[in-house]
């Protein structure tokens, strides 16, 4: 870190410590929060991107996984859906890999030709019918199980910081089914099918009620902190709070959002921490060897296809984490509120600014789009009600402006990438 | 088996729509696979041109009917379109002249295109939900059947009826003109086969004398007729929001990628094929399969594959199945 | 003043200069006369093709400068160079392969202002088998025919001077005497050729002037059959 980044990190912090004082140091808070999970989202992205300079743009789907991964791992399992339709779910699950993995193995050993096609054909269609037969009663089953509150499988009641690691293996072990598929196509082809296959994963987020409850949410998930409530009754925590001169809601929700935000800088330390490590190492550098020159590296021996698999994992496995503190701060998971915009391009506008290849680059990148993002929307607000000052109270011109004032965020980020793109390429910090 | 009522029923549900739905991912197709052509990238911010151009036509029409304007039977958009193509074209070619121009000289990577052009898409998203909001429009008017239901059935005595909308006959109508209009420019103008030659060989249509600034305006001037035609006939069709103009970035970029990027035959084939598998697999099959099957055969579900929601999965699979087995699509796209 | 009868239609006089810092060409001079044919032969790496880039625009020169009938033109582009009455056939990538062979010569007379039908059957007089396949795409056909469409492509603008790369890298020897054959025929109606050739003694053959060039200089110059003549020419490049 030279004094350039240090400068750089600390006008990040005056800003958000600024915030503090003009805002509330609550939103302040919890504005740094969300930057520390941005900023774990950036890093992922900064490893398929930055150290292997691949273009994926499903990082929503991954982010989206991790989320789930919360619901599976620690919400309390639904003893009588399980028992409605569980074993259904898992016979028809099984049914559906098994299909995958004998139209594979067709695809490998019959020779091509219509016999391959006829052979596909029907192990996809017998397969597929099979699996509808034994999912649709047991889904039926289940959602039809005290629907206003459960509805659903439930997960497996364990601890919810442990969801964070399953979360990091759900993501993966998708990423390594879509990379099987997906790697090797063309740069531009692999941006569509990732674009794709995050669309897909948020459709079965919605759609398959039995597992995530779709858009009827799950709330209440199991949290790592002690909640407000409990603290605000605790004398303890109260007589510490006089102490500091502050009322009890505002201490306690401070409290809580500094104890995320610990548990959070903790997670991003180690992720960066090996994410410097991994790119100092000579896995690192042959990974940019083979990012820089696709062509000379394959002609040395590397074997692209399989790193770009490992590095695909790595930082969807990273997106995957994020997504899981994500949830676990909302503590609830919403498969609506999952949009492109917010949890794919605007990552990447992250990672660009911050400046790719760079993992320093990345978190500040992180930090300070996020803080855009947010602060932009206010910062409209007003100048459009400067702007409009003038206009009659009753205008609709004034009011629809003013309703649109959110917007200008979007426009704001893509002026930003457009930019930094043209004018500093290599972003922020840019990469060593 | 009942070999009429089965069709009617097939036509009414799948087959009319799909044509129509389409022809709509045809146009935005066509615009995908030209700019690959000549500009050779993917441009993502396509479906939000397609939205912006969109909300041109509605805003426009709004006031035409504001003013009392009216095609009759027709709706009051075909009016508007000239303003929406003007607007996307207006935004497409400032974005070429603030932003890809410079990319094009320096000749940057086809990679930092297409991310210039995700910047671009958030401008123009932005620029759109702040011009007309976020929420659905509507802004059919004119009248709504060809013919209904009700009146093929009393026409024909059968048990099934099939409708069909006029949104339905202008899309098809609408498509047909601008496709055939396509293919005769680019087959036989002399800036239509410049084009051709631009995308086929760029070094050589320089040596050419072919003005190369020249062939990326007509082409943005081409996908500004294209996106506009497209959103507006989807939107007569279904209603306009700017999220969905956005999602349809996905089966108009399978269609193009399916029928072999850069090659416009390709495109229109590609697109149909989409359109009709997204239908296919989401329409229950149960009716039709009463219809055709002998009694007491007839299944008992309702023979839906997969539920509506799913229709993104069929573009990204057969997308991904295209690229597998045959990565430069159906009829033979570029590959460099 | 340019005088048609003796001096070079097109001459790059004293040309040094390469593509980066470092130079290929070192002090290299190519001509060519009204209705001859001027080869460029040397061994690989000899700066063949630069030197006919070099005269074609394509390279920035240093010192030296190009005429075209008299006229300096080395500060122009290869495009204006094109109008100026050049024509220029890469060795690679000479055609437009998804486009009709009567397509790709449409292209070849772009530039050109008015009815291009009379050279368009010129073309496919001197080339029948176009003719024949004109509305083929010119990707579909053999490797010596796409070479033909190239150099049809190139005629298309009624050049003075007709470049050739290397026209007969990867054909097989008959296609080979045919192509020579033909631009023989082409120099005949008053177009000078100009062309860089590896098959050096075949090429010599139906030369007017030959030029061997030696790391980026000239080392002789002479006529073609002085050339083949000429035992040093002969031991050194000729193999023999």
């Amino acid at each position: 870190m030279n004094l350039r980044n240090v400068i750089l990190f600390a006008i990040m912090a005056a800003l958000l410590v600024l915030v503090g004082f003009l805002q509330s140091p609550s939103v302040a808070m919890g504005m740094v929060n969300m930057c520390l999970i941005s900023a774990i989202m950036a890093l992922g992205v900064n490893i398929q991107w930055g150290y292997a300079g691949l273009f994926s743009v499903g990082t929503m789907g991954f982010v989206a996984l991790g989320g789930l991964a919360v619901v599976l791992t620690s919400m309390p399992p639904v003893h009588e859906a399980w028992s409605a339709g569980g074993l259904g779910v898992l016979g028809a699950l099984a049914i559906g890999v098994l299909t995958i993995v004998a139209a594979v193995q067709a695809w490998k050993r019959v020779p091509a030709g219509l016999g391959r096609m006829g052979a596909l054909l029907v192990i996809l269609v017998v397969g597929f019918v099979a699996y509808r037969a034994v999912l649709d009663p047991a889904v039926d089953a289940i959602e039809g199980t005290n629907t206003a509150v459960a509805g659903y499988l439930g997960g497996m009641g364990l601890p919810v910081l442990l969801s964070w690691v399953t979360a990091m293996g759900l993501a993966a072990g998708v990423a390594w089914v879509i990379g099987k598929v997906s790697l090797g196509l063309r740069s531009d082809y692999l941006a569509i099918a990732t674009l794709g296959i995050a669309e897909v994963i948020i459709a079965v987020l919605k759609n398959e009620d039995w597992l995530s409850r779709g858009v009827r949410n799950v709330n209440g998930l199991p949290r790592p902190v002690p909640y407000e409530v409990a603290l605000q009754t605790n004398p303890t925590f109260l007589s510490w709070a006089e102490w500091l001169g502050l009322g009890a809601t505002e201490a306690s929700s401070l409290f809580v959002k500094a104890c995320y935000a610990l548990l959070f800088a903790i997670v991003l330390a180690i992720i960066m921490w090996l994410s410097e490590r991994a790119w100092k190492s000579p896995w690192g550098r042959m990974m940019r060897a083979i990012r820089d020159n696709e062509t000379s590296a394959k002609a040395m021996g590397k074997d692209v296809k399989a790193r770009h698999l490992q590095v695909f994992i790595l930082g969807a496995a990273v997106c995957g984490l994020a997504g899981a503190m994500l949830v676990t701060l909302d503590g609830l998971l919403t498969p609506g509120s999952y949009q492109p915009l917010r949890f794919t391009f605007l990552i990447w506008v992250m990672v660009i600014v911050g400046g790719s290849g760079n993992n320093w680059g990345s978190v500040l990148g992180g930090f300070l789009i996020w803080f855009l993002w947010v602060q932009v929307e206010p910062i409209g607000l007003w100048l459009i009600g400067l702007l409009t000052a003038s206009m009659p109270e009753d205008s609709g011109l004034r009011a629809h402006l003013i309703d649109s004032a959110a917007h200008v965020r979007l426009m704001t980020m893509g002026v930003i990438l457009l930019l930094v793109l043209r004018f500093a390429p290599k972003g922020l910090i840019p990469e060593k | 088996m009942d070999f009429l009522n089965a069709l009617v029923l097939l036509a009414n549900f799948v087959l009319i729509p799909a044509i129509s739905y389409g022809s709509q991912l045809a146009l935005g197709a066509l615009g995908i696979t030209l700019i690959f052509a000549i500009l050779r990238f993917s441009h993502f911010a396509h479906g939000d041109v397609m939205a912006f151009g969109t909300a041109g036509v509605i805003l426009t029409t709004w006031a035409l009917q504001a003013a009392g304007v009216s095609l009759g039977p027709l709706p009051t958009a075909l009016l508007a379109l000239p303003v929406g193509i003007v607007a996307s074209a207006a935004i497409l070619l400032a974005a070429d002249r603030s932003v890809y121009r410079f990319y094009r000289k320096v000749k940057a990577k086809p990679i930092v295109v297409v991310m210039a052009s995700l910047g671009v898409m958030f401008v123009v998203n932005g620029l759109v939900r702040f011009v007309i909001g976020p929420n659905d429009q509507n802004f059919a008017d004119g009248a709504r059947f060809l013919f209904t239901v009700r009146e093929f059935r009393d026409a024909t005595g059968l048990a099934e009826g099939m409708g069909i909308r006029i949104s339905q006959v202008i899309t098809v109508v609408v498509t047909a003109i601008v496709v055939a209009a396509l293919f005769w420019f680019l087959n036989r103008t002399r800036t239509g086969k410049s084009m051709r030659a631009f995308s086929d060989n760029e070094d050589l249509a320089l040596l050419s004398g072919i003005n190369p600034e020249r062939v990326v305006t007509v082409t943005w001037l081409i996908v500004a007729v294209l996106v506009t035609m497209a959103g507006t006939l989807y939107g007569l069709d279904k209603s306009f929001k700017a999220f969905t103009y956005f999602q349809l970035l996905l089966p108009m970029f399978a269609a193009a990628i399916l029928g072999g990027m850069g090659n416009p035959v390709g495109a229109v084939v590609g697109a149909f094929v989409i359109a009709l598998s997204e239908v296919g697999v989401t329409y229950a099959f149960r009716k039709f399969l009463e219809y055709l099957l002998p009694d007491g055969m007839a299944p008992e579900g309702l023979v839906q594959l997969l539920s509506t929601d799913y229709k993104f999965a069929v573009s990204f699979v057969l997308l991904v199945v295209v690229l597998l087995v045959r990565p430069t699509g159906l009829f033979k796209g570029q590959t460099q | 003043m340019f005088d048609a009868a003796t001096d070079p239609v097109l001459i790059g006089e004293g040309m040094t200069g390469g593509y980066g810092a470092a130079d290929i060409l070192h002090n290299c001079t190519i001509s060519v006369n009204r209705g001859e044919i001027a080869v460029i032969v040397g061994p690989n790496g000899a700066g063949k093709s630069t030197a006919m880039k070099a005269v074609f625009g394509m390279l920035n020169l240093r010192q030296g400068h190009v005429r075209l009938m008299g006229e300096d033109i080395t500060a122009l582009s290869p495009q204006a160079r094109v109008s100026k009455g050049m024509g220029f056939v890469p060795q690679t990538h000479n055609i437009f392969p998804t486009m009709t062979v009567e397509e790709n010569l449409e292209m070849g007379a772009f530039i050109r202002e008015g009815d291009f039908r009379e050279t368009l059957e010129q073309v496919y007089d001197l080339f029948p088998i176009l003719r024949q396949k004109r509305r083929q795409a010119a990707g579909e056909l053999s490797g010596g025919q796409r070479q033909q469409v190239a150099v049809g492509r190139a005629l298309m603008t009624k050049p003075a001077v007709l470049m050739l790369d290397e026209p007969t890298a990867g054909v097989s020897p008959i296609v080979m005497d045919e192509l020579f054959d033909r631009i023989i025929e082409i120099a005949r109606t008053g177009v000078s050729i100009l062309m860089v050739e590896q098959n050096a003694r075949q090429a010599l053959d139906i030369a007017h002037k030959g030029f061997v060039l030696v790391q980026g200089a000239n080392r002789f110059t002479d006529t073609g059959q002085a050339l083949l003549a000429d035992p040093e020419v002969r031991r050194s490049f000729l193999g023999g």
